[in-house]
């Protein structure tokens, strides 16, 4: 087995009174994307400053790319991307001048700094805009910038903290098509995300975090499998049918189903979609129960941490 | 040897980055130099004909020290711009890359030196045209720009330690304003001796009046000087830059706690 990219042991940092790692564990194989999945506060942007050499925890070991994060930071620099949670370019240079000026300090020359700079732009639709000031920029525009600032030295390890947030679904794409072919051309990718649905695209292993450790990890499959998979919802014309299709939504999904009577809707876990949307619907005709809608969906993050909260330390 | 030639390189891409902030923002640029030379301006048509100055006229005991409090002002761009990096994130991100930390601090405060040399030429050409000169010959009139420039250095530091530890925006405001009564606690415009008591001991030991005085006494204009003047104003600075240059580098470490 070759050497992990990323390795986590026992990270461990207070803020005051918020223990915001809590004993974090992590290995990242090389060539893989990893994603770091939690709530608010659950100490995934803590985690990606401890690796990338930007805070010292208060105790635990951690290596990038084979260098040790406390002990050669240099070396570690050398080997990492960052794109940070919170856009970290120049408001004042145009994105052309802030691209160019992140080679040079990344000791490309200068013509090779220009010439990256405006393979990057193309590559993330700013090449109109390269020329504006950063102040003039949008959210999304920004967030592409910094981004491909994260990209000039092609690294071999890439950290992103919630890269998607504040995007269109346009510039979303544009960033899981980023993080697609920086994996196909063998960089590691460790990403954090508040979205189930984009760690589930993206990353072949998941560590699901939360107060500052890991409490799941695996496979998106596999954890889908621990969690109990997709969900199938039932919403009923009339609110006195809810019990009726609670338990015939329950005989199906072979679960017991949670009702929100207040939405006329009930809700189930189901492990086979199309054999549990087979039977349903001719079973609701066929107990006269009025369905407005029937819908399969994934689990919300919500539902995940309710359930992982529920049973700690899931193992997938 | 190859890390420093890096750190020089890297200082320099930081200096780039600077200049071409300014470059960016022509308007800014001149307002920045028109504003000192207002100032320059103003006091010298309002209170030119009150003040009575022992052994020359106002403008030119005047001139050296607004020199004086633009070398000062210094400490409030080099405040905002750290700040601003800090909270922007752009901090994290050098300090997130190969380059050598120093250069972040040195490519600033070589721009911002630069920045100086502008301020220092537009206001000697004002100074100029209102009738003020130098008379004790070129070697004294550079060794006072040298003394401006020390002063200006040692605001730099103050700024950066600043900058490093006040975050908030709020505080530049606060900031912005509180170097008005550092620039007018100060022989600047007026002799301390003129002043209530304390306020008077206050100016004496101003930094920026050091430096008034002792560009005043290297160009042969008139003033109230002390008679240590030159040398406090050489070691006001280089106490100052003793003190904060230290902290400033302790605090940027500290960002990684
Ligand atoms: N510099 C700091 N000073 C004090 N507390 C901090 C600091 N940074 C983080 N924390 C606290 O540590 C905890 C973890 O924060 P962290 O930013 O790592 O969470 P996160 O998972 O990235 O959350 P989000 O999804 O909101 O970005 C939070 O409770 C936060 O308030
Ligand atoms: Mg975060």
């Amino acid at each position: 087995m070759p050497a992990p990219a990323v390795v986590a042991e026992n990270l461990r940092k207070r803020y005051g009174e918020t223990q915001a790692l809590d004993g974090l564990d992590l290995t990242v194989a090389p060539g893989a994307v990893h994603g770091l999945l939690g709530p608010n506060g659950a100490g995934k942007t803590t985690a990606v400053r401890v690796l990338t050499t930007l805070l010292r925890p208060d105790s635990g070991h951690a290596s990038v790319a084979g260098c040790d994060v406390l002990r050669q930071p240099a070396d570690v620099r050398q080997k990492i991307g960052l794109v940070g949670q919170n856009a970290a370019v120049d408001e004042l240079l145009s994105g052309r001048q802030n691209l160019v000026m992140f080679g040079r300090l990344y000791h490309l020359g200068v013509a090779a700094a220009r010439r990256r700079a405006d393979e990057l732009l193309e590559r993330f639709r700013l090449a109109d805009t390269g020329g504006k000031p950063v102040s003039k920029y949008s959210g999304g525009m920004r967030r592409r910038l910094d981004l491909a600032a994260g990209l000039i030295m092609a690294p071999a390890v890439l950290f992103l903290d919630e890269p998607t947030t504040g995007l269109d679904p346009r510039g979303r794409n544009d960033v899981w098509d980023a993080v697609r072919s920086l994996a196909a051309g063998g960089t590691t990718v460790v990403l954090t995300t508040q979205y189930l649905e984009e760690a589930d695209q993206l990353a072949g292993r998941i560590s699901v975090i939360d107060h500052g450790r890991v409490i799941a990890e695996g496979t998106p499959d596999s954890l889908k499998r621990q969690i109990g998979a997709d969900r199938i919802d039932v919403v009923v014309r009339h609110t006195a049918d809810v019990p009726a299709a609670a338990a015939l939504l329950a005989r199906v999904a072979g679960a017991t189903a949670e009702t929100l009577p207040e939405q006329r809707r009930v809700s189930a876990p189901v492990r086979d979609r199309m054999a549990a949307l087979a039977a349903l619907v001719p079973a609701l005709t066929a107990e006269g129960i009025d369905a407005e809608d029937v819908v399969l969906r994934r689990p919300t993050l919500d539902e995940v941490f309710l359930q992982l909260t529920d049973k700690k330390e899931v193992v997938a | 040897m190859t890390a420093l030639r890096w750190a020089v390189a890297d200082g320099w891409t930081v200096t780039l980055r600077d200049l071409t902030h300014k470059a960016n923002q022509p308007v800014q640029l001149v307002i920045n130099l028109l504003f000192s030379v207002m100032v320059l301006l103003m006091f010298s048509y309002l209170f030119g004909g009150a003040m009575d100055v022992p052994g020359g006229n106002y403008q030119e005991f005047l001139v050296p020290g607004v020199l004086a409090l633009t070398m000062v002002f210094g400490i409030e761009a080099m405040f905002t711009a750290v700040s601003t990096d800090v909270n922007r994130g752009v901090t994290d991100r050098f300090r997130s890359m190969p380059m050598a930390p120093s250069a972040v601090v040195l490519g600033r405060c070589a721009a911002d030196m630069i920045d100086a040399v502008l301020a220092l030429t537009a206001l000697v050409a004002a100074g100029l045209a209102i009738g003020w000169e130098w008379h004790n010959g070129l070697p004294s009139a550079l060794a006072a720009f040298g003394l401006l420039l020390l002063l200006r250095l040692a605001m730099l530091w103050m700024g950066i330690y600043l900058g490093l530890v006040l975050r908030n925006p709020e505080a530049v405001m606060a900031l912005q304003i509180l170097v008005w009564p550092l620039g007018f606690l100060s022989n600047a415009f007026v002799s301390p001796g003129t002043m209530p008591g304390w306020l008077g001991a206050i100016a004496e030991w101003n930094p920026l009046s050091a430096t008034a005085a002792a560009t005043r006494e290297l160009f042969g204009n008139p003033g109230w000087g002390g008679d240590s003047s030159i040398l406090l104003a050489v070691g006001w600075p280089v106490l100052l830059i003793a003190v904060f240059c230290p902290l400033a580098i302790r605090r940027y470490r500290d960002l990684s706690r």
